[in-house]
């Protein structure tokens, strides 16, 4: 579904990510997992399309589509969505008005009938019961006043909300509880299915114990310098980043050729 | 087109040219007394209103321009404009062909009716026909007000209607001598609405200049005075969302209202007069004067305003809180594009006691516009436990245009209570990226975030008047990004 190929991005002319490859196959989750500025973020953003960066080198594609010359709300259409590391907020914008904006212009995007408030109410509903998020929650401004932790659960309702084929999800398990952890898992997990596939960022094994990744990467200074299977999260917890930053893995757990 | 009555008989309309009778004299452009004295004769005004108009003009002769709002503009020469112009006379374009592509399309986009857009576009003679509809619409209103008790006509037709009240309000809450630009409204003002509400009367329905499109051309000098007694209220709207064709650059009314008893006047208002074009050429002068009074204990004012016209727009509704427990309120959206240049904000002057004012300013400059809320806040000795909340906030989209916020306190009592909060936000990237990751194009994400920046202010508009103004607002801010 996506195949990324020596992507290359800079941020005022300061290189971020420096030949990022990485092919995310239907039905997968992927965790990236590396140190504090490492650009996992940046990866995330670039290919959610944000302007802010400049990529310099690679190819991007989606469903054998290009990618990187698609705008931002076209590739939102297409199919990807991004859980923000910081959610924006929007004073004044209603939660409920702003997903019904957001679904209606995706659909408008890829040519599809408008849904009807009521529709997007009722599946709005719903879904905020699954994510036992309070009612109160429809009318308040987008993210506005909300605690951390409220605004990563708001990220996962407008996820099922507009029901990507590929999510990005950067940190979105940080400042969780660990309710709010199990929820937001269940969220994700509740989308999982052979057509839907996920990229997760995380700086916590534990989170994969509820979302279980089919790989593991490791992102050091702007490329993936190691990969593996589920325990290799948890190798990293133990040994740090340190040896696999050195270039020497040792004996971290990799994939099979 | 299709079979809509009016389309057939505006289209039978051109084949007989223009009839003889709309057209109408000119005077000479100039003005001294000999022309003020013309203009009152040509509406038959009574001895009375020509002694008004012509001692406002010699006061007004002995003031200087006011030079102190944060506008500018070439000098206006005074003399080289034609102080009485029959309404038909302009030399409107004969038919939609001739209008300007850019305003038909505005039209479009704010879903004016077909039969409105060429009244609004001031094609001369279908104008008039056109408006035939809504003339009977205003006359089946009419008579439901008129059942009512309410009075809504022109006011030069309430001159000679009803001498009495006119002559005892006119010119009470702005006076002759108030402003450079109200001293020449008194002299020379073309004309205007008058309402008025007897006491214990709601007005049963919203009044809006809306239904006197044929009377809106009354243009540059317009004067508008309400009243409403004891008990009684009423909701007026003012102005039309679709902008108005105008060869007036210079534009100077004055509204007035009058608040007695515990009467209550909610006045709103969608001004979106040409702005002028991408450097600001073309665009109209705004200078008004709106001022409320509460007079009776208990009575209220509220003036909601949406201004996204106009080149340079100067103008600051105010209310006097002259009885005790009146409430004055000042709700307003101001947006600048391009070259445009604003100025407004509001006066609360606080006389009666436990007198409330709530001023809610929302200021949105994009391009490289400016604007500047100025507001005062004045609280007398005799006004004991007044209270005012003023929330003054900004947004800018892009880097080049500026927003100011003057606000003035003169308080004279101890026990009066303020306050102010103020703020300058912008349109964000990374508010814009957000957005726009969730499906929004850059201009509706701006749009969004212009709307939810507007919020406050737009809960106080009449229902069908908020959804227009939000049109407006996108259509004003159409091409201010990227
Ligand atoms: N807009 C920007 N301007 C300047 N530097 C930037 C910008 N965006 C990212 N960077 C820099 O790029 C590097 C990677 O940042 P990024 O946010 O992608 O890291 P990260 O892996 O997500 O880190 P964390 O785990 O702390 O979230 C950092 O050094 C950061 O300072
Ligand atoms: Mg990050």
């Amino acid at each position: 579904m996506l195949e990324i190929k020596n992507l290359h991005a800079s941020v005022n002319g300061s290189p971020i990510l420096r030949g990022i490859d990485l092919t995310v196959n239907k039905g997968e989750v992927h965790a990236i997992m590396g140190p504090n500025g490492a650009g996992k973020s940046t990866l995330s953003k670039v290919l959610a399309g944000s302007p802010e960066y400049e990529v310099t080198e690679g190819s991007v594609k989606l469903d054998g589509e290009d990618l990187l010359e698609m705008e931002a709300e076209e590739r939102a259409a297409a199919g990807v969505f991004m859980g923000f590391q910081y959610p924006i907020e929007v004073p004044g914008v209603a939660n409920s008005y702003f997903l019904r904006k957001a679904v209606n212009a995706q659909r408008k995007t890829r040519g599809e009938p408008e849904a009807s408030s009521v529709e997007i109410l009722r599946a709005m509903k719903k879904a905020m019961a699954f994510l036992e998020m309070d009612a109160g929650f429809r009318n308040r401004p987008v993210n506005v006043g909300f605690s951390g932790g409220e605004k990563k659960r708001n990220e996962i309702l407008q996820l099922l909300m507009l029901n990507p084929k590929l999510a990005l999800l950067d940190e979105t398990d940080s400042g969780l509880d660990i309710d709010a952890l199990r929820v937001v898992a269940k969220g994700v997990n509740s989308l999982r299915d052979p057509e839907h596939a996920f990229v997760v960022v995380t700086h916590y094994q534990r989170l994969l114990d509820y979302i279980v990744p089919d790989v593991v990467h490791v992102l050091v200074d702007g490329r993936i310098v190691h990969s593996g299977p589920r325990e290799l999260a948890l190798w990293l917890e133990e040994h740090g980043y340190g040896a696999i930053k050195a270039g020497d893995a040792g004996d971290a757990p990799r994939l099979e050729a | 087109m299709g079979n809509d009555p009016i389309d057939t008989q505006l289209s039978s309309s051109y084949k007989y040219g223009f009839s003889i009778d709309i057209e109408a004299d000119t005077f000479p452009p100039g003005l001294n007394e000999e022309i003020v004295a013309a203009l009152s004769a040509k509406k038959k005004e009574p001895e009375w209103l020509l002694q008004w108009r012509l001692k406002a003009f010699r006061h007004w002769q002995t003031m200087t321009e006011p030079t102190w709002a944060h506008v500018e503009h070439p000098p206006i020469d005074y003399q080289a404009i034609s102080y009485y112009s029959s309404p038909k006379d302009t030399d409107g374009p004969k038919s939609l062909d001739e209008v300007d592509p850019k305003l038909l399309e505005t039209f479009e986009k704010l879903g004016v009716p077909l039969h409105e857009r060429e009244a609004l576009a001031g094609v001369r003679k279908v104008a008039v026909d056109a408006v035939v509809d809504s003339v009977s619409v205003a006359t089946t209103f009419r008579k439901e007000l008129e059942e009512a008790g309410v009075i809504f006509m022109p006011i030069s037709e309430a001159v000679h209607a009803h001498p009495e009240l006119v002559k005892k309000y006119l010119g009470s809450v702005v006076p002759i001598y108030d402003n450079f630009f109200a001293a020449l409204n008194c002299a020379v003002f073309s004309d205007g609405t008058f309402v008025y509400v007897p006491k214990g009367v709601r007005c049963p329905m919203e009044l809006s200049t809306y239904f006197r499109i044929n009377e809106a051309m009354t243009g540059q000098f317009e004067r508008t005075l309400i009243v409403v007694e004891d008990e009684a209220y009423v909701s007026y709207l003012e102005g039309c969302t679709a902008p108005m064709r105008d060869e007036n650059q210079l534009h100077a009314a004055v509204v007035e209202l009058v608040a007695e008893g515990s009467g209550e006047i909610k006045y709103s208002t969608v001004q979106n007069w040409f702005p002028g074009d991408e450097e600001g050429k073309g665009g109209i002068y705004n200078f008004v004067t709106k001022r409320g009074i509460c007079k009776g204990n208990r009575s209220k004012i509220s003036w909601t305003q949406v201004e996204t016209g106009s080149a340079i727009t100067w103008k600051y509704p105010s209310v006097i809180l002259k009885g005790d427990d009146t409430v004055g309120e000042f709700y307003s959206i101001a947006v600048t594009n391009n070259r445009q240049q604003a100025d407004t904000g509001t006066k609360m002057i606080h006389l009666g006691r436990n007198t409330t004012s709530t001023i809610i300013s929302k200021g949105i400059a994009a391009g490289r516009s400016d604007q500047s809320y100025r507001g005062l806040v004045s609280m007398g000795r005799k006004a004991s436990n007044a209270r005012n909340y003023t929330q003054c906030d900004s947004l800018l989209i892009g880097k080049e245009c500026g927003a100011h916020t003057f606000p003035y306190v003169d308080v004279k009592n101890s026990s009066a209570q303020l306050e102010h909060e103020a703020t300058t936000s912008k349109v964000s990237d990374d508010q814009v990226f957000y957005l726009r990751q969730r499906g929004l194009s850059e201009e509706d994400a701006v749009q969004l975030i212009v709307n939810g920046f507007c919020k406050d202010v737009f809960r106080q508009l009449p229902m069908e008047f908020a959804v227009e103004a939000q049109k407006l607002l996108e259509v004003s801010l159409e091409g201010s990004v990227g």
